[in-house]
């Protein structure tokens, strides 16, 4: 195990290492001269060399790779005697703040969108997709089916309009979300993120339900299943017991999946909302070309969706005797 | 004297789209209180469904018709409440492949023992336990008190199945039904099977319907057999009588079949 969980971690920080190696081949072949970006409009020349040397983009590309990755490990100090601690990520083109110090700060609002938004999913598609599995055929079932239909193929920032203009323009019983602390308020804090958590969760949910209802037909036609119904088993345990935890065992490990995905930022999401989260700050920094920014909501995102392919592992391993005993 | 399973005019249909198929066919038949019945014929000749309906655990789809008496309790009109009740307790079935038929996910002790608590609302979980086990020793499974707790995907083919019968037997059932419970077994570890199961009998007095499509099993263990074909019965009797006089062609071409061992050898030709 201690030697399985090694390997994994190696395999983590070779796979980080390549995105980060990918991200930077990108934006030293493509991306416009970031000095000139900084220097502004009244710029000359030596303004425009010496920035060049302050943040070492007058090295070759090694050199500047190398820079940044020990940056990360080991922090980093600037030609100008400017110290960067480690994790150093560099400072944003835009505002020369430290990068690591936004992503800190924009942290909590994306874990809020995406923890609001998976309680709701996993309700909402789990128990649906159960009740249409049992119901299968029935008009409920169908019902349901289409609706995640248009989950899936509705465009979440569609569907974040029509529920601003219905809710916030028309009826008025929300505010326009902006990120709102815990510390403000419960109330208006749950009103803020409400709309965010629906819409988010619409997708997911449709996902989610089909995927259940899916398994669970499948398991319930399991010889195992007959089994428990032979032996006399009441009809919720049968389900419960012999249905439902072979059924969702997948589901839960997809999951970890996305839930690690939207750790990374839920791009569209925030930016409908304006919510000042890791989705909102890449969607930002693409837009104004802040590479150290984009930079490091690379990395966030690969990140997590390491670590959320460990943890799905360790959780099939959990979940799954069979592979259990295998490893 | 009350037959043990009286069975009459059974029919089980399935409604498709394209129009109703009959799967069994006005079968009866009649099983004495500790007696045994083998049903036997080829894939499809509705030998499972028969079994399956006795249960009422048809496939979606499927409907019966016909009358099912258990010790003379009719089982076809009992709400399915009270049907439950039966099943397990006092109707209890094997089945053909016992990996398939045991969920992986959980330990063979807690399938026993839910099986066991099933009719038995007021046992406690370590009843229930120490029941498994005993219920694992009286079908010879070595080291039960250890493998109580090792999930099916632990246990070979043989010992799988001996766990299928030990869940069988939790429920004291007077009436035990096996669907080709040797089938997917090798042929050593099914005479195991057969001799396990001839024991039980023996120990507990109960009836038995034993499914197969292999004759050898029927001779050896029914009194009585019952020989199905595309739904239809086309012969019944006792065993002793179908197989040295059988009467019906089929019948006769169902034991032409059984190979032997002083049959000469045939290539893929048919050239001697």
């Amino acid at each position: 195990m201690l030697r399985y969980m090694g390997v994994r971690l190696l395999g983590m920080v070779v796979v980080l290492f390549l995105v980060s190696l990918f991200t930077f081949v990108i934006f030293f072949v493509l991306s416009p001269d970031p000095a000139v970006q900084i220097c502004g409009k009244n710029c000359t020349p030596e303004r425009i060399d010496q920035i060049r040397g302050t943040l070492g983009l007058d090295q070759p590309f090694w050199t500047q790779f190398g820079q940044f990755l020990s940056g990360v490990v080991a922090g980093r100090t600037y030609a100008d005697g400017q110290v960067c601690p480690a994790p150093c990520l560099g400072y944003s083109f835009q505002n020369s703040l430290p990068v690591w110090d936004m992503l800190v700060d924009r942290l909590p609002v994306s874990a809020t969108v995406a923890v609001g938004a998976a309680v709701l999913w996993l309700l909402a598609g789990v128990a649906g997709g159960l009740l249409s599995a049992l119901k299968e055929g029935t008009w409920w079932d169908r019902g349901a089916m289409v609706l995640a239909l248009g989950g899936i193929s509705v465009p979440n920032y569609v569907l974040a309009l029509v529920l601003q203009y219905v809710l916030v323009v028309q009826l008025q019983v929300l505010p326009f979300p902006q990120a709102v602390d815990f510390a403000d308020g419960p109330g208006q804090w749950f009103a803020n993120y409400l709309m965010p958590w629906v819409v988010l969760s619409f997708l997911y949910a449709s996902l989610y339900a089909r995927l259940t209802r899916a398994n669970v037909i499948d398991t319930l036609g399991e010889n195992y299943v007959r089994t428990a119904r032979a032996k006399g088993l009441p009809g919720w345990l049968v389900i419960r017991r012999h249905a439902l935890r072979p059924a969702l065992t997948p589901v839960a490990t997809i999951f970890a999946m996305d839930f690690a995905g939207l750790l990374g930022g839920a791009l569209i999401t925030e930016t409908v909302f304006g919510l000042n989260g890791i989705g909102k700050l890449a969607a930002d920094s693409i837009t104004q070309n802040d590479q150290p920014v984009i930079m490091a909501v690379t990395l966030l995102a690969a990140f997590f969706v390491i670590v959320g392919n460990i943890v799905v592992d360790l959780l099939y391993g959990w979940l799954d005797p069979r592979v259990r005993t295998a490893r | 004297m009350t037959a043990l399973l009286d069975v009459r005019d059974l029919t089980v249909a399935f409604e498709t789209p394209r129009g109703r198929t009959e799967v069994v066919r006005d079968v009866s038949f009649e099983l004495a209180p500790g007696a045994s019945l083998g049903i036997v014929g080829e894939s499809g000749s509705g030998k499972s469904m028969t079994s399956l309906a006795v249960m009422d655990l048809l496939p979606p789809g499927a409907t019966r018709r016909g009358s099912i008496r258990l010790a003379g309790t009719e089982l076809t009109t009992l709400p399915p409440r009270e049907m439950r009740k039966v099943r397990g307790a006092r109707v209890a079935m094997i089945f053909q492949d016992p990996l398939s038929c045991l969920n992986p996910y959980y330990t063979v002790g807690l399938q026993i023992s839910e099986a066991y608590r099933a009719h038995r609302p007021r046992a406690t979980r370590r009843e229930a336990r120490r029941a498994a086990v005993e219920a694992m020793e009286r079908v010879h499974i070595p080291h039960a008190a250890e493998r109580v707790d090792h999930y099916p995907h632990q246990f070979s083919g043989g010992m799988r199945q001996r766990v299928m019968i030990a869940m069988a037997l939790s429920g004291e059932p007077e009436l035990l039904i096996a669907d080709e419970p040797t089938t997917a077994l090798d042929v050593t570890v099914q005479k195991q099977i057969l001799d396990l199961i001839a024991e039980i009998r023996r120990d507990t007095g109960a009836g038995l319907v034993m499914i197969t499509h292999d004759l050898a099993v029927v001779s050896e263990i029914a009194d009585d057999v019952l020989v199905m074909q595309h739904g239809d019965v086309v012969e019944q009797g006792g065993a002793e009588q179908v197989f040295s006089r059988p009467r019906h062609p089929y019948t006769r071409r169902l034991l032409e079949a059984v190979p032997r061992i002083d049959d000469p050898l045939v290539g893929p030709g048919g050239a001697r």
